[in-house]
């Protein structure tokens, strides 16, 4: 049912291969969020892997560094219609900190400080296709960014890299977090336009 | 309630276009198979130009409830791909393609049992989607108090400025922060946390906050509000400034 709108150009009439339908090529970094940003400071962050036998992997600040951070470089792309490509992160990767980790559920419930939450599959997050994120460009991720540490998964619309990250909890089936539940496609490939439901 | 319909895509006429400001125009579409949306929701435009290329955008709705016509408020961004097309030429009986209804979280829907009042916080354009709460809370005869703060630039930058007069259910007060009406009060001036505290329902009447505006108003406001007290988790924040 395509209309053409005849008097609209549009910006040159083409668009970066690199571009998912549907997005727009920013040069900034829009800040979107659904509440106040809560002032996680690094001295009390931290990061837990929870399984289904209650055993807790747990990291504070500076036993992350200690895992190993990698500096990444990548398109992000928000279900908002905007994209940034080739931005430079730092962040561990999410394999590492799954190396001792024993669990039979393919399933993971993100959560975060302030209470955000976001569900994703085991295997979006393993295969150097996710990352704690504490830098990008260059500079620690500021509060807004969701400093100190934010969850990566670029392959994915950014709602999944959820903000002020604190932990990760197994589940056996993929229940839906927050924007899940609030009109947001339980997967979100931008690729195959994954927004809503 | 209208949240359960699923979003997808419907054909929108344009019934009418009237400028709001000299760089905002009203839109008023007809869209057969709209299904209804609530107060605070939100819509994605698709525009196709003659040669294919696609281009989409989010905009709040003012309007709300149960109506196949919808009334969005867009305000032109200099150098942006999208609106200057629809502030300045999008005509009356063309078509647009538009996604939604959007949104499930920034929005008040009338029919829910609420005790505490409700505080509308806008900056600029982003007092859109709180006037269609506002406008939604004039429709009900029982309710929750609504207040309205909205910071805006000047009276000429002012969106829905007779509506706003004729609100009866929600004490509207406006913040110019460059210039005011003439013989004003109150000089100009950005919003500051002690006038915030001074416009707002205060945190002892735990209200439900919905702020909406650019990042760097929303994380003015929602840090002050934390600071005066209000819980978090009580306050909702719709941010813009994303793709131009």
């Amino acid at each position: 049912m395509t209309v053409i709108n005849s008097g609209f150009g549009g910006r040159g009439g083409s668009s970066d291969p690199r571009l998912p339908p549907g997005q727009t090529h920013v040069y900034d970094w829009p800040v979107l969020s659904t509440g106040p940003t809560p002032n996680v400071d690094e001295s009390r962050w931290s990061f837990t892997i929870t399984t289904e036998d209650q055993v807790a992997h747990r990291w504070n600040w500076s036993e992350l560094q200690e895992v190993g951070v990698e500096d990444i470089v990548t398109d992000i792309h928000c279900v908002t219609h905007w994209s940034k490509l080739d931005m430079a992160w730092r962040g561990v990767p999410i394999d590492r900190l799954f190396e001792d980790v024993e669990t039979s559920y393919d399933y993971v419930m993100v959560r975060s400080y302030g209470g955000y939450t976001t569900n994703l599959p085991l295997e979006d997050l393993l295969d150097g296709q996710a990352w704690v994120a504490t830098e990008a460009e260059g500079e620690p991720l500021r509060p807004e960014h969701g400093g100190p540490a934010r969850l990566l998964v670029p392959h994915l619309y950014f709602w999944k890299s959820a903000k002020w990250v604190r932990g990760m909890e197994m589940m056996p089936s993929d229940d839906p977090g927050f924007w899940e539940q609030n009109g947001y496609h339980l997967r979100g490939d931008p690729w195959r336009e994954e927004r809503y439901w | 309630m209208i949240t359960s319909n699923r979003v997808r895509w419907h054909l929108g006429r344009v019934i009418s276009r009237q400028f709001e400001t000299g760089s905002a125009v009203r839109l008023e579409l007809a869209v057969p198979t709209w299904p209804g949306n609530d107060a605070g929701a939100h819509l994605d435009i698709r525009l196709t130009a003659p040669g294919g290329y696609q281009a989409s955008r989010s905009y709040s709705l003012a309007s709300s409830g149960e109506s196949t016509r919808v009334v969005l408020v867009v305000q032109e961004l200099p150098g942006g791909e999208v609106s200057p097309f629809l502030v300045r030429q999008l005509a009356e009986g063309e078509e647009v393609e538009v996604q939604g209804p959007l949104g499930r979280f920034f929005v008040w829907i009338p029919a829910e049992p609420e005790q505490s009042p409700v505080q509308l916080i806008a900056g600029g354009s982003g007092v859109v989607p709180l006037f269609s709460m506002a406008s939604a809370r004039e429709r009900e005869l029982k309710g929750a108090e609504f207040r309205l703060l909205y910071s805006v630039r000047s009276p000429r930058d002012e969106f829905f400025a007779d509506e706003l007069a004729e609100l009866s259910r929600t004490v509207v007060e406006i913040v110019y922060t460059r210039e005011s009406a003439p013989g004003a009060g109150r000089p100009p001036g950005r919003l500051t946390r002690e006038a915030l505290a001074a416009s707002t329902f205060p945190a002892s009447l735990s209200p439900r906050i919905f702020v909406c505006g650019p990042t760097s108003f929303v994380e003015a406001v929602a840090g002050w509000l934390v600071e005066l007290g209000h819980d978090p988790t009580q306050i909702r924040t719709e941010r813009f400034g994303g793709s131009r």
